[in-house]
């Protein structure tokens, strides 16, 4: 007898169709399902949803003389001390450079998406590739590369001579973190935006056209619109990673561009200040939160 | 491609200036580095003739050399662990329905958006807690170092992994699991002869993402690591708040080299995807 005519000659099994077997198969795929996950699930809690519980604890505890940190008798100075000027200060400072880095990438993203969309299928995966390289780079070694750059004597300085602008002076400046932010990110805001560009049918954009839209016209009132996914994806990946950026101000930035990140660490590595450290952890991480939501509830509306 | 909406005149020339000038942009500080790595000039940014002491200088420092086996061995065995728990989370949440399934959803998305010194501050608390607890508990004194180090990795990449091994899953055509099915295969023999082959790409597309996440990170790694226990990212970022020196010139550009052949590697993989689909 064949594989096929024992399959075929099975009987259809009865107990398919009642309720009972139905209800038992499901909870039986269930547990399965939860037994799959249930590794990855309990380190996660371990591992991440615990130490976040600690985070929080831990900003609503006091600072010792010691510099160590006493758990009881729980309050809310480590919050008060975020309405301190200069907290304040690092806070403003530090979203509005990672909006102006979200800005800029936005703006030479866009028009560098369209144009890729625009390429030949064989040209346009040769010309992805070569943006997929930079986003898989080491992020330290491409920041460290702008430090060699922009360094004493470094190509910068020799140029801008060369051009006769004198000796100009970017490195450990706000100027330069946005840099180094721009050069970091960038590939974020590329990606998800040629996705979206790339879906969007052209013939629409011919038909504007054909209905006398001007250029402008037929970007703000088509293209844009049906690229928002894009746009929002994109924001969202450069503005989260830039608000809480420690590698790039700590290599690019001075004294005086000091952001949120180096802030963070320093009250653990150098201050010790444990409370107010996790109390800026947390502010961070909720700003990114809410960022996200709103962000994401706006950009539904758009579409 | 319609010729119509072809842009014409100061538009397209825009939009090709604005091409090259990204791609310039990306390349140029990559290719100064690599030309200056080889400067014998003493300073960082100066051409001063060919020269391979600075790389030579990197093989001879000891601190450098065990720095880069402990990123090698953190990277694999971090990544190891995280693509089986990530692509079993992966498969639970693609092909299952199960109680909490929505909050082990959110949960695994959490390391991916949360900024990596917020994860860094979580981790430095946990492990000073937990090795704390461990000692009360088991009576052995742990202390930060390798196992903190692969700990943490293991934390943001399982999310990592699954989200690459999901899209995989979510375009995949169900229809040859539900035949196996249909035909009697168990759950077992189904996922192994009909949705594990097809799969494969994803979990090695997940797992470059995480060995790569793991060779790049800095932030998170500072703040785990203990005494004998730094990764070779974490000693460059030390070097240079020191100050530049042509040393890591010649560390950036091995650490170059080697992301560059992750990105080689994951293109070959992309290529058999590509070929498997014709």
């Amino acid at each position: 007898m064949t594989v096929v005519e024992a399959l075929l000659s099975q009987e259809p099994d009865e107990r398919e169709a009642t309720p009972e077997f139905e209800a038992a198969a499901a909870r039986q795929e269930s547990r399965r399902g939860f037994l799959m996950a249930l590794p990855a699930y309990a380190y996660l809690v371990l591992f991440f949803a615990v130490p976040l519980i600690i985070v929080i604890v831990y900003s609503f505890a006091t600072r010792n003389r010691f510099g160590g940190t006493d758990l009881s008798g729980w309050n809310l100075d480590s919050y008060a001390k975020l309405g301190e000027p200069i907290v304040r200060d690092i806070l403003f400072r530090s979203v509005w450079l990672a909006l102006l880095t979200t800005i800029i990438c936005l703006v030479i993203a866009y028009p560098f998406a369209y144009f890729l969309s625009t390429r030949s299928p064989a040209i346009r995966n040769v010309m992805l590739v070569f943006v997929m390289i930079p986003f898989w780079t080491n992020f330290l070694v491409r920041n460290y590369a702008w430090r060699v750059i922009l360094g004493n004597d470094g190509p910068f300085t020799r140029t801008t001579e060369a051009l006769g602008l004198g000796e100009q002076e970017l490195l450990f400046s706000q100027t330069a973190v946005v840099l180094g932010l721009v050069y970091g990110y960038l590939p974020f805001m590329i990606l998800p935006l040629y996705a979206a560009v790339e879906r969007i049918d052209h013939g629409l954009l011919e038909a504007s056209r054909d209905l006398y839209a001007s250029g402008y016209q037929s970007f703000r009132r088509v293209l844009l619109p049906l690229s928002m996914p894009g746009v929002i994806a994109g924001s969202i990946l450069v503005f989260v990673p830039s608000l809480g950026a420690y590698v790039t101000p700590e290599i690019l930035g001075g004294a005086k561009t000091t952001l949120l990140g180096s802030y963070i660490v320093t009250q653990f590595l150098t201050a010790r200040n444990w409370p107010f450290g996790a109390s800026l952890s947390f502010v961070l991480m909720a700003i990114m939160l809410v960022t996200t939501i709103i962000y994401f509830r706006k950009g539904g509306r758009t579409l | 491609m319609s010729s119509a909406v072809t842009p014409r005149g100061w538009t397209k020339f825009g939009l090709h200036l604005n091409g090259w000038l990204v791609y310039l942009f990306f390349y140029a500080p990559i290719v100064l580095l690599v030309i200056f790595s080889f400067s014998a000039s003493r300073n960082v940014g100066t051409w001063g003739g060919w020269t391979f002491e600075w790389y030579g200088e990197f093989a001879g420092t000891q601190n450098a050399r065990n720095a880069l086996e402990a990123s090698l061995k953190i990277a694999i065995i971090s990544t190891v662990i995280s693509v089986v728990l990530g692509t079993m989370a992966a498969l639970a949440l693609e092909r299952f329905t199960f109680r909490g399934k929505q909050v082990f959803d959110g949960l695994l998305y959490l390391p991916i958006i949360i900024p990596d010194v917020t994860m860094a501050v979580m981790m430095l608390l946990f492990f000073a807690e937990f090795f704390d607890v461990i000692n009360a508990v088991f009576g052995i004194q742990m202390r930060k170092g390798f196992n903190s180090i692969v700990l943490s990795h293991i934390a943001f990449n399982i999310s990592f992994v699954s989200v690459v091994v999901r899209a995989r899953l979510a375009g995949m055509d169900t229809k040859l699991e539900e035949a196996a099915l249909d035909l009697y295969a168990t759950r077992w023999k189904a996922f192994r002869y009909v949705t594990f082959p097809q799969i494969v790409p994803g979990i090695a597309g997940g797992a470059l993402l995480a060995i790569t996440l793991s060779l790049d990170d800095v932030v998170i790694t500072q703040f785990v690591a203990g005494p004998g226990w730094t990764t070779l990212p974490v000693y460059v970022f030390g070097l240079i708040r020191k100050g530049v020196t042509p040393l890591i010139n010649a560390i950036s550009v091995v650490m170059l080299v080697g992301s560059m052949s992750l990105v080689a590697l994951s293109l070959v993989a992309e290529r058999v995807r590509g070929g498997e689909h014709g």
